[in-house]
């Protein structure tokens, strides 16, 4: 793996550097993207995790940590789009931690509560 | 005869209306940095060469106020004028009045000048920078919009539609340029986005800038929107007008025949491609090592650099070039790439302009994130779109073309005039690293010392399949060539296509991939 070189003053503009990418087991030297270097890495979705599928304000909490739910027990209203969207439990369970507070925006995917 | 009276009348109505927005509107205009929209417009046509159409349009809004205002052009300046001496339709929206805001009569500008381009066959330059919807013509406005997407479309592929945008381009604006062929963006002063800062900052609570949610550079090197980046107004405008010499001005025009030139000698095609498949190079300098003059228009260059496309002359006409890029990501196929190539593809067809070919990568991108992205769709376009195309379609294999690759590349199978190849060219289903790892995974494993096993297979793969031959036996290669004949050749193919003629199957329109 060649190590980019140290910058000389006198070019301004570098070259990115010639890495190493691997393409049906033959390693082929080349300028890897920002937008490859930035891929996430992929990770199983894990239902008991609730995440917020779309961005916008946690509008009310219905359930306390501790409480057991049921599939389909409403656990939060999320107010997205001009629409408030009741959040069900995915599955049944006991509610083991609750990330988030009434009036708190959100991010699509941001960690809202966690079921046990 | 007009009396002398009339023609100070209309000489002082004019007078009026050429003012724009006024001193202090034109003094912020200048202070962020942009032109005003009559600047643009005479920078980018041949000098004295405009003509302004609906000088004194006046909107007929009523409401909140707007029967007392009085707004010049209604915000924007249409006409016809010429560059590089071919006729142009032209309306570019001025900022300094009402904000360039769309209103019904705006629009119905701009929807007139683009009839005219579609009616005379010419093409039609759009200057955008406008604040966007005239909010208190209400849905007017949005009429307004939606009969220019009309047009925008129904124009594709028979006129050239370039748009410019010096300025912001918001919420629906942005879908005109979308609908267009060639985007052009110019540093600090082009804003593209749906919905901006404000509205994801009252949403999400996300702190965003104009510039960094769509910007010049976000959209030359994130999103593809763009097609050609400059840092100033002026190196925009000479961008445009190089792109234009290389354009036909119609579909059924032929572009502008340009002086024979030989390729710079300094381009050496014999020395420019590593025998060895893994290492890189820049194959710009392939298709500079071919063209006229070694002329080389690059498009979008910025973005999804593993695939280089852009048009070159051959022997005085232009040419379309494709071309794997090895420079970068090794010039796999993924999502980006894909959609690049393929619209460029549909671009030359519509345009009856051949299309040049430049194969060699390894493959398709491997990663979950190009699944689920649905590289299977995206990669789909391309080979839609080659198979799709009826231009001549010329392929030159320079190293590796494996797997799904090759065949998406330009093969024969898709329809392509000519294939050549070079003698380093290995076409096969996949590369003899991970052929030999599969065909002969029990030797390998079972093997006292299993890595030198894996390199004699490897080897042994190398010398049957991967080489040009075993495509050339089947007549999937037509030639095999010395990098040194690849010019000689390629003009050759183009020279005995250029009466090309072949059918598709009737029927409305397919269903590509989108």
């Amino acid at each position: 793996m060649s190590k980019p070189a140290k910058s000389t003053k006198k070019t301004p503009a570098q070259d990115p550097p010639l890495e190493e990418l691997e393409i049906g087991s033959a390693i082929y030297l080349t300028r890897l993207t920002t937008k490859f270097n930035n891929r996430k890495s992929w990770q199983r979705p894990d239902e008991r995790m609730v995440q917020a599928v779309i961005p916008g304000t946690i509008h009310k909490i219905m359930v306390k940590e501790g409480a057991e739910v049921n599939l389909g027990t409403p656990l939060l209203i999320l107010e997205a789009m001009k629409m408030r969207n009741k959040v069900l439990s995915p599955v049944q369970g006991v509610i083991r931690k609750i990330h988030v507070a009434e009036g708190e925006k959100v991010r699509k995917e941001r960690l809202l509560l966690e079921i046990k | 005869m007009a009396s002398t009276k009339k023609i100070q009348e209309l000489k002082k109505r004019r007078e009026e209306v050429l003012k724009g927005g006024g001193e202090k509107a034109i003094q912020k205009q200048v202070a962020m940095g942009k032109m005003t929209a009559r600047e643009r417009i005479v920078k980018l046509l041949d000098e004295g060469s405009f003509n302004e159409y609906d000088l004194f349009v006046e909107h007929e809004a009523r409401d909140f106020g707007m029967d007392q205002k009085k707004l010049h052009g209604d915000g924007v300046i249409t006409g016809t004028g010429s560059i590089g001496g071919r006729p142009v339709c032209i309306f570019a929206q001025d900022f300094t009045v009402a904000g360039g805001s769309l209103g019904f009569m705006h629009a119905r500008k701009i929807t007139k000048i683009m009839d005219h381009s579609l009616k005379m066959r010419m093409p039609l330059i759009g200057i955008n920078d406008s604040g966007g919807a005239r909010i208190q013509e209400g849905v007017n406005s949005l009429a307004g919009y939606g009969e220019i997407f009309f047009r925008n479309t129904l124009a594709s592929g028979v006129i050239p539609q370039i748009s410019v945008i010096l300025g912001p381009c918001a919420g629906g604006a942005v879908y005109s340029p979308a609908l267009t062929d060639f985007v052009f963006v110019v540093e600090n002063i082009s804003k593209m986005f749906i919905t901006g800062p404000e509205v994801i900052k009252t949403v999400l609570g996300e702190d965003i800038s104009m510039e960094d949610l769509g910007g010049a550079k976000v959209h030359s090197e994130i999103t593809g929107n763009a097609h050609f980046f400059s840092e100033t107004e002026d190196e925009c405008f000479e961008q445009i007008k190089s792109l234009l010499g290389y354009l036909p001005w119609s579909n059924t025009d032929i572009p502008p025949r340009k002086e024979v030139q030989t390729p710079l000698e300094k381009y050496d095609i014999s020395k420019m491609v590593p025998a060895e498949q893994k290492q890189p190079y820049d194959v710009r300098n392939v298709i500079r090592a071919v063209t006229d003059g070694s002329d080389f228009f690059e498009i979008q260059e910025r973005w999804a650099a593993n695939m280089i496309i852009g048009f070159g002359i051959m022997n005085g006409r232009t040419v379309g070039f494709v071309a794997n890029q090895p420079l970068v990501l090794a010039g796999v196929l993924d999502v980006d790439s894909s959609c690049k190539a393929a619209r460029f593809i549909r671009y030359c067809d519509a345009f009856n302009i051949p299309i040049v070919t430049f194969v060699d990568l390894p493959g398709y991108l491997p990663g979950v994130d190009q699944e689920h992205a649905g590289v299977i769709r995206h990669g789909a376009k391309v080979l839609y779109a080659y198979s799709e195309a009826t231009v001549p379609k010329l392929t030159v294999i320079l190293r590796k073309a494996y797997g799904g690759g090759y065949i998406a590349m330009n093969s024969r199978h898709l329809r392509a005039d000519f294939v050549l190849a070079w003698p380093d060219a290995e076409v096969a289903v996949m590369g003899p690293e991970g052929a030999a790892n599969i065909i002969f995974r029990k030797e390998i494993a079972a093997a006292a010392d299993p890595d030198k096993v894996r390199k004699q297979k490897v080897q042994e793969y190398k010398e049957k399949f991967a080489n040009p031959y075993v495509a050339a036996a089947k007549g999937y290669i037509d030639s095999v060539i010395e990098p040194l004949e690849t010019r000689k050749a390629l003009l050759h193919a183009l020279e005995v296509s250029g009466e090309k003629s072949v059918g598709m199957p009737a029927k409305k329109h397919g269903i590509p991939p989108f």
